[in-house]
This record gives C-alpha cells, sequence and structure tokens, in this order.
C-alpha cells in the first residue's frame, strides 16, 4: 500500500524527465496511473466484502511513535475507490479540457501529488501519518485552486482556502498530540479500544474541539464554509474531484474514522448535528440566489457536506449507513455536475445560468448525463439519490419524539433546496430553447462526455441494484464507522410510508421550487446586502488586522540595521540570562579553581584589550577592521594555550577571511564620518559591557558546576576504537555527528547561494534601470 | 596592489598553499586538521592570488567558477552518507575501512571522502561569497 501512495509522487519526478512536447502527446495517458490504482482496489474489494481488513506495517521514525501503518476497511476501501475510480475520469478529462494548456504537465504534477495525499489520509492508520497527508492535501490543493495563477481572483481564493485549511490543521495536529498524549499511542486501532478512556478523560471537550477546528475547516462546515465557493476560481476539473469526493470529504471521512474513538458521546453529537445541521440549510439556501453554475454546485455541495456531518452527528446505525450510503451517491453526481458545467464553460464560454438554454440539441449526451445526474441528486425513485435520501429521512425520523420531527423537517426543506439546485445545474441549461448565440457550438471530444456519463450511469445502476454495493462495500464502510458490524439491506422499495410520502413531498417541493422560481441576477443582490455580518467578511476583517499587526511588528523589529538587530539580541539575552542567574543562582567564584595566570596570557590579553580600545575609537573603518582581526587573532593565541589546536586553526583562517571581507566592501566606501551621537555611544557602551559581563560571570560561575565528564570520556575512549581516528574533533564532524555536519554544508551551499542570487539580482535591476 | 613582488610570490605560494590545504585535509582525522580547515586555507591561497593578480585573472586562471565545487563537493559527502546503505545495506554513514593502509595518508574510509566533499564545499562557498561580494562593489 505504500507503494500505492508514493505512485503518484513519484509520477510528478518522473514527469520532469520527459520532453515538454512529448508531454502534451501523451497527457491523454496519464489516465493509466489513476486507472491502475483503481484496479488494485478493485482487487482489494473481495477480501473487504469478506469482513476482513488489510493491515501492513513499516517502521519509519519509531522514536517518535511514527510508522508507516496502512489499513484498508470498509471505509478507507470506499473512498480508495472513489479517490482513484472518480480521479481516473478526471484525469482523462482534463487531457481534453485543457489541452494545449502551457502548464498541462504541471496540472498533472499536482493532481497526481494530490490523489496521493488523499490516499495517504484515507489509507492511514497512524493519526501523525494522516496528519502529514492532510496537510499535503491542503498544499497541493492550494497549487490546483490557484492554477490561473495570472488572475488575481485565483490567487487570491487559493491563498483563503489554505489559511483557512492550513489553519485548521494546526489545531488538528494539537488535537492528534492530545489524543496521543491521553491513549499513549498514535494508532487509531489502538485509540478506538481505549475509546472509554479518551471520553471520560478530562480533556475530552479539548480534543474534541482541536479536531473539530481541522474537519470543520477541511469541509467547509459553517463558518468556515466561504472558501468552497471561492476555490471555484480553480479549473473545472479540480473543482469537480475536490469537492465531489477528495479534499472536502477528508473532513467528513476524518470524522467517521474518528467516530469510534471520540463518538457517541453528546458533546460529539450535539456539536455535528448543529454545526450540519446549519451548515445545510444556510448554504442549501444560499445556492438559491447563484446564477453562476459553479456557485450553485459549491453551495449544494456544501450542503451535502452538512448532511454528512449531520448524519455523523447523529450516529445511530441507520444514520452511519445513511453517511456511507450518501458519500457514495454525492460522489457520484456531483463529480457528474462539475464535468457537465466543465464542457458546459469549454463549449459556450459561459457559466451564468441565465445565459444558457436549450443545449440538448447541441449536446446531447451531456444532456443525457445531466438529467441522471440531477435525478440522482434529486432522489428521483429507481436512482441510486433516493436510496440516499430515504435513508438519510429514516435515521431523522428513528430518533422519534419533537427532535425526530424537527430534524427531519430541516432535512426535508434542505433536500428540496437541492433538487432545485441539481436541476439547476444538471437540467436547465439543457432545456427550452437554444440561443442564437450559441448555434455554432459542437460536441466536445469523448474523452469528456464519457467519464460523467458513466458515472450518471452508475448512479442509475446503483439505484436499479442496490444490493451490489449495499450488500458489499457499503456495508463495511458502515460496519468501519460504527464499530461493530451493521447489517441493513438496502431496498428500492420501502412500501408505502411516511418516508415515502416524504421523499414525494421533497421531489415535489424542489420541482415546483425549479418552475417558479426565475434565476436572476437580482436575488444575488438582494443577499450582498448582508455581507457585512457575513462569517466571510468577519473572517476576512480578522486576517486582514493579522496582516496590519504583522507589517507593524516587522518594520519594528526588522528595520533592516544590522546594528539595531544586534542590539536587539544582545538587551533579549542580557535580559533573559540576567535574570535567571540573579534570581536563582547564588553567586559564587570560587579562585582556587582558576588556573595560574602565564605571562603570555596576559601578554595576548593586553593585546586583546588595546586593539578593542583601536576598534572603538579609530576613525578609518580599515584600521577598526585590522584592530579587530588582531582582536581575533588574539583568541586564537588563548585557544593554543588552551590546547585547543583545531579551534585555533579554524578560527585563523575564518579571521583572515573575514577581514578580506571587510576590506572587500569598505574599501569602495566613502571616507568615515561620525553621525554617532553621545547619548547612542553611550547606550552601546553600556550594553555590550552588560554582555560582556555576564558572559564572563557565567563562565566563572559554571566552573562551580559539577563537570558530568561522560560525555568527553566517551569520545575519547571510543573514537579510534569505533571510527579509527585519533583526533576527536574530526571524528564527531565526520563521524559521530556526520549527519550534523552533513546539514551544515547544505546551509553553508544555501548561504553562498544566497549570496550569490542576492547580489547578481541586485545588479540585474540597476541594470534594467 | 599592483606589486610586482607579490605577484610572483603568489605564484609560487598558491600551489604551495593549496598543497599545505590538501595536507591538512588528509591528516585531519589523527591530527588536527580536517575538511573545514583545510577548505577554508585553500580559499585563503586563491583570495591571495586574487589580491595579487586582480579577481578576473584568479576566475579565469581557476577555469570553472568556483561555485562549480559546491555540488561536486555535496555529491560526495552524500555518497559517503548512504553508501553503506546502498552497497552493503548498512545504516547510512556507517564508517566503511580499506584493510590496507595507503603510504603517506594512512587508512583511507568513507570518513575521508565525506571530509574531501567538506573541503569542496567549503572553498566552493566562500570563494563564490567572496567573489560575488567584491564583484558587486566594483
Amino acid at each position: 500500500m505504500l507503494i500505492s501512495v508514493l505512485l503518484g509522487f513519484i509520477f510528478p519526478i518522473l514527469l520532469l524527465l520527459i520532453n515538454k512536447r512529448l508531454k502534451e502527446k501523451l497527457s491523454v495517458f496519464y489516465g493509466l496511473l489513476p486507472l491502475g490504482l483503481f484496479l488494485y482496489f478493485v482487487t482489494r474489494l473481495p477480501i473487504i466484502n469478506s469482513g476482513e481488513i488489510i493491515a501492513v506495517s513499516t517502521p519509519w521514525i519509531p522514536s517518535l511513535g511514527l510508522e508507516f501503518s496502512w489499513r484498508l476497511d470498509g471505509l478507507s476501501l470506499l473512498f480508495s475507490l472513489l479517490i482513484t475510480g472518480i480521479g481516473t475520469l478526471i484525469f482523462f478529462f482534463s487531457s481534453s479540457y485543457l489541452k494545449g494548456h502551457h502548464y498541462i504537465d504541471r496540472f498533472y504534477s499536482y493532481l497526481s501529488m494530490f490523489m496521493a495525499a488523499m490516499l495517504g489520509v484515507v489509507l492511514a492508520d497512524n493519526l501523525l501519518l494522516l496528519f502529514i497527508f492532510w496537510e499535503l492535501t491542503s498544499i497541493t490543493s492550494f497549487f490546483l485552486i490557484g492554477f490561473n495563477n495570472d488572475k488575481k481572483e485565483s490567487r487570491k481564493s487559493a491563498i483563503i482556502a489554505l489559511s483557512i485549511t492550513g489553519g485548521g490543521g494546526f489545531f488538528l495536529m494539537a488535537g492528534f498530540v492530545l489524543m496521543g498524549h491521553i491513549g499513549k499511542s498514535f494508532s487509531i486501532q489502538d485509540l478506538s479500544l481505549l475509546s472509554y478512556n479518551i471520553k471520560h478523560h478530562d480533556l475530552y471537550w479539548l480534543v474534541l474541539l482541536f479536531v473539530f477546528a481541522g474537519a470543520f475547516t477541511k469541509s467547509a462546515q459553517f463558518p468556515f464554509h466561504f472558501w468552497l465557493p471561492g476555490a471555484m476560481k480553480a479549473p473545472t476539473p479540480v473543482s469537480g474531484y475536490l469537492h465531489s469526493a477528495t479534499m472536502v470529504k477528508a473532513g467528513v471521512y476524518l470524522l467517521a474514522r474518528l467516530t469510534p474513538v471520540l463518538g457517541n458521546h453528546d458533546y460529539w453529537n450535539i456539536t455535528l448535528m448543529i454545526v450540519g445541521g446549519v451548515t445545510m440549510l444556510y448554504s442549501s439556501y444560499h445556492s438559491l440566489y447563484r446564477t453562476d453554475l459553479k456557485g450553485v454546485l459549491a453551495y449544494s455541495t456544501i450542503a451535502a457536506l452538512g448532511i454528512l456531518v449531520f448524519l455523523t452527528g447523529i450516529g445511530t446505525e441507520h444514520a452511519l449507513l445513511a453517511v456511507s450510503v450518501f458519500i457514495l451517491v454525492h460522489a457520484l453526481y456531483k463529480a457528474a455536475l462539475f464535468l457537465i458545467v466543465g464542457i458546459i464553460d469549454h463549449e459556450t464560454g459561459t457559466r451564468d445560468i441565465t445565459q444558457l438554454s436549450g443545449l440538448k440539441e447541441k449536446l446531447p449526451f451531456v444532456g443525457i448525463a445531466g438529467l441522471l445526474a440531477a435525478f440522482s441528486s434529486a432522489g428521483i425513485p429507481l436512482t441510486f439519490g433516493f436510496i440516499g435520501k430515504d435513508l438519510i429521512y429514516e435515521s431523522t425520523l428513528h430518533l422519534g419524539g419533537l427532535l425526530g420531527i424537527g430534524l427531519t423537517a430541516l432535512a426535508v426543506i434542505t433536500n428540496i433546496f437541492v433538487v432545485y439546485a441539481g436541476f439547476m445545474a444538471g437540467i436547465k441549461p439543457f432545456m427550452g430553447k437554444l440561443p442564437k448565440r450559441l448555434e455554432h457550438i459542437h460536441m466536445p471530444p469523448a474523452s469528456m462526455w464519457t467519464p460523467p456519463l458513466i458515472l450518471g450511469i452508475l448512479g442509475l445502476l446503483y439505484g436499479l441494484l442496490p444490493a451490489i454495493p449495499g450488500q458489499g462495500l457499503l456495508r463495511f464502510t458502515a460496519t468501519a464507522i460504527q464499530g461493530y458490524s451493521i447489517d441493513i439491506p438496502l431496498k428500492i422499495w420501502h412500501g408505502f410510508n411516511i418516508v415515502l410520502l416524504l421523499s414525494a413531498a421533497t421531489i415535489a417541493g424542489g420541482t415546483l421550487l425549479f418552475f417558479v422560481l426565475k434565476p436572476s441576477h437580482g436575488h444575488l443582490e438582494r443577499l450582498e446586502r448582508y455581507s457585512a455580518v457575513s462569517p466571510q467578511q468577519i473572517i476576512l476583517k480578522f486576517a486582514r488586522g493579522t496582516e496590519k499587526l504583522a507589517t507593524w511588528y516587522t518594520g519594528f523589529m526588522h528595520n533592516g540595521f544590522l546594528r539595531n538587530y544586534v542590539l536587539t539580541i544582545m538587551i533579549f539575552v542580557v535580559t533573559i540570562l540576567g535574570y535567571k542567574l540573579f534570581t536563582r543562582v547564588p553567586i559564587y567564584i570560587n579562585p582556587t579553581v582558576l588556573s595560574d595566570v602565564t605571562i603570555y596570557e596576559v601578554a595576548v590579553s593586553i593585546i586583546i584589550i588595546l586593539s578593542v580600545i583601536r576598534t572603538v575609537t579609530t576613525s578609518s573603518r580599515l584600521s577598526a577592521v585590522a584592530a579587530l582581526g588582531v582582536l581575533g587573532y588574539g583568541i586564537c593565541l588563548l585557544y593554543v594555550f588552551y590546547s585547543a589546536p583545531d579551534l585555533a586553526m579554524t578560527q585563523f583562517t575564518i579571521d583572515t577571511l573575514t577581514v578580506v571581507l571587510f576590506v572587500l566592501v569598505l574599501f569602495k566606501l566613502p571616507p568615515y564620518l561620525n553621525f554617532i551621537s553621545r547619548g547612542v555611544k553611550i547606550r552601546d557602551m553600556t550594553v555590550s559591557a552588560l554582555f560582556g559581563g555576564l558572559i564572563a560571570l557565567i563562565a566563572l560561575q559554571v566552573l562551580n558546576e559539577p563537570v558530568n565528564e561522560e560525555t568527553s570520556i566517551f569520545y575519547a575512549e571510543n573514537s579510534y576504537v569505533l571510527a579509527k581516528g585519533r583526533n576527536v574533533v574530526n571524528v564527531i564532524l565526520v563521524d559521530f555527528r556526520g549527519f550534523d555536519t552533513m546539514f551544515e554544508i547544505v546551509v553553508l551551499t544555501i548561504a553562498a547561494l544566497g549570496v550569490y542570487s542576492l547580489l547578481k539580482l541586485k545588479i540585474d535591476i540597476t541594470e534594467k534601470e | 596592489m599592483k606589486s610586482d613582488i607579490l605577484k610572483t610570490a603568489s605564484d609560487y605560494l598558491l600551489p604551495v598553499l593549496l598543497l599545505f590545504s590538501v595536507f591538512i585535509l588528509l591528516r585531519g582525522h589523527y591530527l588536527p586538521g580536517g575538511g573545514f580547515v583545510g577548505g577554508l586555507m585553500a580559499s585563503i591561497a586563491f583570495v591571495l592570488h586574487a589580491f595579487a593578480h586582480g579577481m578576473d585573472n584568479t576566475l579565469k586562471f581557476m577555469k570553472y567558477h568556483p561555485a562549480i565545487f559546491i555540488p561536486i563537493g555535496l555529491l560526495i559527502s552524500l555518497g559517503s552518507c548512504i553508501a553503506p546503505l546502498i552497497l552493503f545495506d548498512m545504516p547510512a554513514m556507517t564508517g566503511l575501512w580499506f584493510d590496507t593502509p595507503m603510504p603517506v595518508i594512512g587508512l583511507i574510509g568513507s570518513a575521508l571522502f565525506f571530509d574531501i566533499g567538506v573541503y569542496l564545499v567549503v572553498v566552493g562557498a566562500t570563494l563564490t561569497m567572496l567573489f560575488t561580494i567584491s564583484e558587486s562593489t566594483d
């Protein structure tokens, strides 16, 4: 399974190696990657359907409790199949949709990395591993949403999406760490066994808060929903992929996955019901006002996510089965609708609902796909959506009492709006008379209209034969969410009962709304009057405030003067160290431990002091630098006296090079002018005297402490035995702590590149001017 | 600084200093020295040459831009890090040693190659920085 996840990350690297023109020609074949993965997961179906679970684990960083542990159960397999299956269709669709696009290779790289990250999220059994992939989905989707990076809008919505989901990820990490702390394990499997302890821990509410913050931001729940409509700036196949089966479902997946660990507690159920309920009503109502087809779909997607969260919150067997079914239902019809909108946009150049009608003559197959998808989303009998909707009503009705009736009403109203949204996107553009303006359009290539058609037909097929998914995968999905076996068969016909009545009412209501309510731009304007109090504005205001604070802070602390940086650092160090030293440590200098002073040391010290005086009093830069060099050499001599030849050699060469560097730069500067006032001089003198005095005091204090010689003895004893070297310093550098050195030379490289690029860049700018 | 004495002296000093820096590099495992100090010394040798002849001439004399040493050095170091992992399936950075010592140098092991990498990176990075800075002040 590790390979199946990694393939998506290896693919972009392979793409790098192919020549640009070949990349375009080959783009049709890129779909073979998700197709292969899809087939792989299909072959796992019989295993899962027999009730088994596949678990594989490879150690990664055992000391941190981090391992590549994968677990394939019903829930993961459902998601894996959706991710790779819809991924395959999206891959093929995009090869035509983005034909001739300049950055098509980039697009496929982002897409395959995103797919791999999603697979990682749903397959991981280790919370930390899951979190890594969770963050990777945020990052890769950032690139996908901002794919049209020459448009300001696109960049803005990508940043909003990243900050909302990334911010949520931050909380999620805290939640995971807390869970790991309480349960002493990061394995979801282990944690679900400890469910009782976690739910009765004092910090349970905090874990919930953090996990919810992560899941709600990712799954666009109210009040964080607004990044999702913004993300519609992405190319349509991306929206179709991100919002039907993957990115936004990750939050739902997480909630479902953690239900056995955290669920079945009042806090969990009630919060999810409230948040999901508010989200589904709010956004399904909003979808009525949209005229942009993708806007309609965006809001109905949020509504669907709200329904899923709501059902997870109800948490009964029926509700969890409804979650499993509705995930599949929604993925099938929503991906189809997005692709259809993509085709319409691609062929007609507009997504404005008021401009589109009568396309059935020109785009027949697309129309059929649209009809199927819209029917499934509306829950017309014989489609899979019908079964999904039935289960929703059944699970709310099962609650009984006033609560059951209230929640059922809520679900019915939401679903009426969803019916409307589905009809708007799937049927409206194809109905009526074809405007003159659109007479020139023609069918897109088969690779574009086949994917939505396949999805539509699947929606119908599963509706006619619900036992295929119902007795197999979906049953085990619900089982995985619930934690114990669920066996409720899916049926087309439940007989005449209240659920059927509600279904009929929903369809009738939605159809009525569809014929009565004509989309117009006016509705949207009316809605915008309230935008000042919308969550979007409030959160964006908060973001702008943060930005202002950051600008002010950066301006204050990073003012560009090196001397101020040094001053700040010194004052900080003196304050912190001084505070600790004088409040916690008895100051005592023991003269007996000090070694005798030799004549050489006195001589060198005098030289050092003289060169310091010269440095600060001279009126020439060059002589100041030379004096500093002398000071450095003096210190090297002290190293030699105290038998640290390696250190002395290095310091000696470094000092030489520093002086050379200074001379190179200072040589060109105009003559030295003294701008510094008396006050500044006194300030600097005080700070440096305090700093020097404090360090000296600490050095003397350290002598009072018993020295732990274990480390130095270890190195002295082992350097020849283990590493065949007699120079302990060198052996530490190249062997014992070799990794540190490796990274140090990398840092050195980065520094050299930094200097090179900064200075060269500057030269270029002046040349241009 | 166009002193003939310095020019002539630096012509002779450059090979001697470079040889010395290599000597420091090689003895590092047993006596004070090592790749880092060796690299810095080699850089100083070139800087001295640049002072006497002008930087352009030094660059010309070096034939390749010093920045080229950086990736080469990094690769050698990295190679010696992961060679045990790839060749012998041992943890990365395991010290590998030849059995028989070479004359003059002594025992040769992966640590030496690691140090040679450090040496090259230090030479490359130091000279790149110095040359770039002095170029930009012209």
